[in-house]
């Protein structure tokens, strides 16, 4: 379908059309008219805290759960009154869901039954995904004998057996260690590359929808509140719900006013082109820069965290919250110290004031 | 949906309606007034409330002494485990008539205990409330223990773990969980107790009379319709009244259970409080189950010239039993093993269609929140599946006689009017049995198969069926047994040249003289074992591991 001509450009695989779902009549919606695009061969990953609708939209999609209003368009086709099983898509549950009482083969074989595939054809599919996925000669193993690792291939497997259109990922890694997480996540996003499959994944780690996807679309209370590539969404996160999700705490009230704002922690210079006006402002913690103490915003060293790559300052500043700072092991003051504070503009962003706080 | 509904409307609620209607109807108009007049009557009230208090001893009896079995047959592996399982069913599908014969024969007068102690109980309250645990014992032993084996027991040993006693994680780890279970299982023992019928008749004398009784008197011996048909509608009051209780009790949430191989929970006891445990059970099941049985079967060889086959052989001709007889005694077997693979088969796809629809996905209370009314809805279709159960076979029968008699429901003289009343009293055991072992499938199963690309009748059959195999044996081993022993009903319809094993007894006992005695007796032995080979062959039928077959 990928054809250089952009004139037939090829219609979004997935769209989502203000997609509302109520569970209760009254109350706040589990989704709230929901707008989102997949294209063809696109890795979206939803992110969002729990409760935030994201798995209630892959239901939505796969057809398990009715949608209050909106539209669900596949390959252009309204899929209102299609039952999940027409739809062609392929859910992988967050608790895998295997067939207890099936072994490896007949839990991966299922969908293509379901299919009328042939016996042979079934039995092909099933050792080269098998071998895909990392489990070769696993056929006759009982589910139950697997491990949490071997348990998430066996479900990979299962939902691309049948070559959905769209395969959609719940909290796909939910369940394993950070080692292997952090391993099956590339392996992943190869695998997905090679076969060229579409998915639509949520996950509540950022660290794997940052590792895992084309896209991230942050939701918030059954709304988008974002949506861009991991680069965009980090480094310009568009609300203070935003970027608290994604762990920066360094967010204060502001009025900008040319090239800086005026905040509790003084004056903050703000990237080129920011409008005057009062605003929420973000710095990150790499854009807090240490100085020798009589200089910049006087701060105490309240706490410090070894990361690995850096070291996590907890900052108590003379006037304003608390500030966080990250900086290189050899250059972290002791807990106790008294420096001075600047900040550099690349690193404050301007959040989206309409946006609530989070 | 469909079919649940039409079978009950047209075979449940029509004849039972007519009924009652030509009881409580004179020219046309309705008689409320008799409801009054007969309430008021001493005797009436008398037997209302032993009625009530019997049966609810007998189920809180029952449930004492059965829950001990129910969790031997779950957790344990012994030698015969599986016999036993099939023997302890049997006495639930004898003929009442013949079980209450054989407690008179074991504990009346000139019974075993009289000869052998000078005790009897045949005055007292006792005996019917024996007879009744002897009755309902399986109920339990089944509906809970069932459960029992596919619990988890790792779940107990995670709250054991986790700082509880080992009474402490039972009641509170296992015991919510086998709730439904054990309230599905005094709910039962509750309603056949409370309608209890032949047991009260033979052991109550003139002093103990359930509603059923009376209401087979004012039938049967009175033909006072008009009373009949007010105690119909006091016990159909009650019976509706029971179920409220029981759906508001199961209105908690149903959750979903781990459910693992029950062949894989049991072990041999451990340590003596194991083996006294299962010792107890053992004694129990013999004391009140296993000698009732045996002097029935030393009856039925106690010939008038010393023990021998005399009465078997007798049974074989019609000559030789009374002239009243059409036939001979002994087709009545291949009239009852039709008769009752004919229900079975009716129930079983009622039953399990109905259950299916009672865990629909879009039924159940989920995070999508049906509306109240659906809900109210199922939870009136789940009662109303449960009435069979309440209203009396007696009413149930004598409407079949009286109601379908017009075409284009001429079914008198049809073969399938018998399995049709059988299958009614069927419908509530498959039902029973299938629901708590549906409910505890987890919906998600049933999402991945979907999405997966079965459709929903797909998803029955791959995830369901496989799961509840088990249960949908036991269902259909417990509708085929009911159906064999099914008595009130069946003695007003079945014709006389068909008559089915307990009809046949009855006919047998309702004569004097020894021979006739002793036929019903060796009939009822062949009832008891026929009844005992069903079950052995369901409990050997084992769901066999599905690993890898298409």
């Amino acid at each position: 379908m990928t054809t250089g001509d952009t004139s037939t450009r090829a219609p979004e695989l997935l769209r989502l059309g203000g997609v509302t779902v109520r569970f209760t009549a009254a109350g706040r919606p589990a989704l709230d008219a929901v707008d989102l695009d997949v294209a063809a061969q696109e890795i979206v990953c939803v992110l969002g805290p729990s409760g935030s609708g994201k798995s209630t939209l892959l239901r939505v999609v796969a057809g398990l759960q009715p949608a209050d209003a909106g539209q669900v368009l596949l390959e252009g086709r309204e899929q209102r009154g299609v039952p999940a099983h027409r739809r062609g898509v392929g859910l992988m549950f967050q608790d895998h869901q295997l067939f207890p009482q099936r072994d490896v083969e007949g839990n991966v074989a299922f969908g293509l039954r379901m299919r009328g595939a042939s016996r042979a054809d079934r039995e092909r599919t099933v050792t080269e995904l098998l071998d895909l996925v990392g489990l070769p000669g696993a056929q006759r193993r009982a589910v139950a004998s697997l491990s949490g690792g071997e348990q998430q291939r066996v479900a990979l497997a299962r939902a691309l057996a049948p070559r959905p259109r769209l395969l959609m990922l719940d909290e796909p890694l939910g369940q394993l260690d950070r080692g292997l997480r952090e391993r099956l996540v590339v392996e992943l996003r190869r695998l997905f590359r090679e076969l060229g499959t579409t998915v639509l994944a949520v996950t509540h780690d950022q660290g794997e929808a940052f590792a895992l996807a084309d896209r991230v679309v942050v939701m918030q209370d059954g709304r988008i509140a974002q949506s861009g590539t991991p680069l965009e969404v980090w480094q310009r996160p568009a609300s203070e719900f935003v970027a608290r999700f994604l762990g920066f705490d360094n967010v204060v009230e502001a009025t900008v006013q040319g090239e800086a704002a005026a905040t509790p922690w003084g004056k903050v210079p703000v990237p080129d082109g920011t409008a005057d006006g009062p605003c929420r402002l973000l710095v990150r913690p790499a854009g807090v820069r240490l100085t020798a103490a009589p200089d910049g915003l006087p701060a105490t060293v309240a706490a410090r965290t070894f990361r690995g790559t850096h070291v996590a300052l907890l900052l108590h500043p003379a006037a304003g919250p608390q500030i966080e700072a990250a900086c290189t092991l050899r250059d972290a003051p002791e807990v106790g110290e008294r420096v001075g504070l600047a900040f550099a503009a690349p690193d404050v962003v301007v959040l989206d004031a309409g946006a609530p706080a989070g | 949906m469909a079919v649940p509904l039409a079978f009950f409307a047209l075979f449940f609620a029509y004849p039972v309606v007519a009924i009652v209607g030509r009881g409580l109807k004179e020219g046309g108009a309705w008689q409320f007034g008799r409801f009054g007049a007969v309430l008021s009557e001493p005797d009436v009230v008398q037997v209302l409330w032993f009625t009530v208090w019997q049966a609810a001893a007998s189920t809180v009896l029952t449930l004492l002494i059965a829950l001990p079995g129910a969790y031997v047959f779950a957790r344990f592996d012994f030698p015969g485990k599986q016999l036993l399982r099939a023997v302890v069913a049997v006495p639930f599908v004898l003929p009442t008539v013949v079980v209450g014969t054989a407690f008179l024969a074991l504990v009346g007068r000139g019974g075993l205990l009289d000869e052998l102690w000078g005790v009897r109980l045949d005055t007292s309250v006792w005996a019917i409330l024996l007879a009744h645990v002897f009755f309902n014992y399986a109920v339990v032993v089944r509906t809970v223990g069932g459960l029992w084996g596919q619990l988890d027991p790792r779940q107990e040993e995670a709250a054991r773990v986790l700082g509880a006693g080992r009474f402490a994680a039972w009641r509170r780890v296992t015991l919510p969980a086998l709730g439904p279970a054990v309230a599905a299982a005094a709910l039962m023992v509750f309603l056949f107790t409370f309608t209890s019928f032949g047991v009260v008749q033979i052991l109550g004398g003139p002093t103990f009379s359930t509603l059923e009784v009376e209401i087979y008197r004012q039938t049967a011996d009175f033909l006072d319709l008009p009373t009949a048909a007010v105690l119909t509608l006091v016990q159909f009051a009650a019976v509706l009244g029971v179920l409220a209780l029981h759906a508001r009790a199961v209105r908690r949430r149903e959750s979903a259970l781990r459910l693992v191989d029950a062949s894989r929970t049991a072990h041999r006891p451990r340590g003596g409080g194991q083996w006294a445990l299962l010792w107890g059970t053992l004694a129990v099941i013999t004391v009140l189950l296993l000698v009732p049985l045996v002097v029935l079967v030393e009856r039925s060889f106690a010939g008038p010239d010393g023990y021998g086959t005399v009465f078997y052989t007798s049974l074989r001709s019609a000559a030789a039993a009374d002239s009243t007889f059409a036939v001979a005694p002994l087709d009545a077997l291949w009239n009852s093993l039709a008769y009752g693979a004919a229900a079975t088969v009716i129930a079983v796809v009622v039953g399990g269609l109905a259950a299916a629809v009672l865990t629909l996905p879009r039924l159940r209370s989920g995070p999508s929140g049906r509306t109240p009314a659906i809900s109210r809805f199922v939870r009136g279709f789940d009662a109303l599946l449960m009435l069979p159960l309440g209203v009396s076979a007696v009413t149930v029968g004598f409407g079949f006689l009286i109601s379908l008699d017009t075409p284009p429901l001429d079914l008198r003289a049809s073969w399938w009017l018998v399995p049709l009343a059988q299958a009614l009293v069927g419908v509530p055991f498959v039902v029973r049995t299938m629901l708590p072992v549906l409910r505890a499938v987890d919906s998600r199963l049933r999402e991945a198969a979907a999405v997966l690309g079965a459709s929903p009748w797909r998803v029955w059959r791959e995830v369901d069926l496989p799961l509840v195999r088990r249960a949908l044996l036991i269902a259909a081993g417990f509708a085929f047994a009911v159906s064999l022993g099914e008595f009130g009903a069946t003695v007003f319809i079945a014709r006389p040249d068909r008559p089915t094993l307990p009809v046949a007894v009855a006919r047998l006992l309702g004569r004097a003289g020894e021979t006739n005695y002793g036929q019903a007796m060796a009939l009822s032995t062949i009832l008891m074992v026929v009844c005992a080979g069903a079950l052995l062959v369901l409990e050997r039928l084992r769901p066999v591991d599905h690993s890898g077959e298409f």
